[in-house]
């Protein structure tokens, strides 16, 4: 299990101003990506979405389907055109993880006639730091805490 | 938003550190009686009891009666599952990617 980040790549047959349309144009992110919103993608905005359920894939819809209706916030980080596109996010649902968010961002690069995605979801490790002495505290170290019972308990339970 | 509040339950109820203590304890040695868990981490039996029975709830441990004690054991699978967030939500991205190349291909 990484600790503090996720990383994606693909390869898309399409050209790249179309990629970057669909990562821009927030309509269209909210089509593939099972959400509405409420707004443009704009560096500094903050855009309030809900979860939808996909049209595309019917496993995640029937992941989503608790879910639709959830509200999702958006902080837009930044907009730089048919490059990047990156923003905040709260990754999980529930009041004990409302102060813990992450940082997503999209990178474009053109390559062998199609387009390059690179995906990378980063903070997995850091609760803002004006929650660490706070309530919070308790949370911040389940994190590692966690990943230490698990290893644990997996290593006496190998078949597991 | 493919976590479940499930796990959210399961953080919370360890985010005491008696309870996070005991846990680690059963995990370490087995099904342990109420009274060797509380000694263990210097608890009264009273309180110990307590704690268990809120980490039970969210299904972290299950009892069983042996004689007049009883016995606790940590069942895996809520651990689990709290602990495959970050698999869960690296999943999201491989399918989110899956749905976005169906629409920026066709």
């Amino acid at each position: 299990m990484a600790a503090d980040r996720i990383e994606k790549h693909a390869l898309l047959d399409a050209p790249l101003e179309r990629v970057w349309d669909a990562l821009s144009d927030s309509a269209k992110f909210g089509t593939w990506f099972g959400m509405d919103v409420d707004g443009p993608f704009v560096e500094g905005a903050t855009i309030s979405g809900q979860i939808n359920e996909t049209q595309v894939d019917a496993d995640i819809a029937e992941k989503q389907r608790p879910h639709v209706g959830a509200p999702v916030t958006l902080w837009i980080v930044a907009v730089e055109p048919l490059r990047r596109l990156a923003f905040r996010w709260n990754p999980l649902p529930g009041g004990e993880f409302a102060d813990l968010t992450t940082l997503v961002e999209f990178t474009l690069s053109e390559q062998d006639g199609g387009t390059l995605i690179d995906i990378v979801e980063s903070g997995f490790d850091a609760l803002p730091d004006e929650h660490r002495d706070g309530t919070f505290s308790g949370n911040s170290e389940g994190w590692a805490i966690q990943t230490q019972l698990i290893g644990k308990y997996l290593a006496l339970n190998p078949a597991q | 938003m493919i976590a479940t509040e499930a796990s959210a339950s399961v953080f919370d109820a360890l985010g005491d550190p008696h309870r996070l203590h005991m846990v680690i304890r059963l995990c370490d040695a087995g099904p342990c009686s109420t009274l060797q868990v509380a000694q263990s981490i210097s608890l009264s039996r009273q309180a110990a009891t307590k704690h268990l029975e809120v980490l039970q709830t969210v299904g972290i441990v299950t009892s069983s009666k042996r004689g007049r004690e009883r016995i606790w054991t940590v069942e895996p699978q809520p651990l689990t599952a709290a602990g495959d967030y970050l698999n869960a939500l690296s999943r999201r991205w491989d399918s989110a990617l899956e749905r976005l190349k169906a629409f920026v291909e066709t």
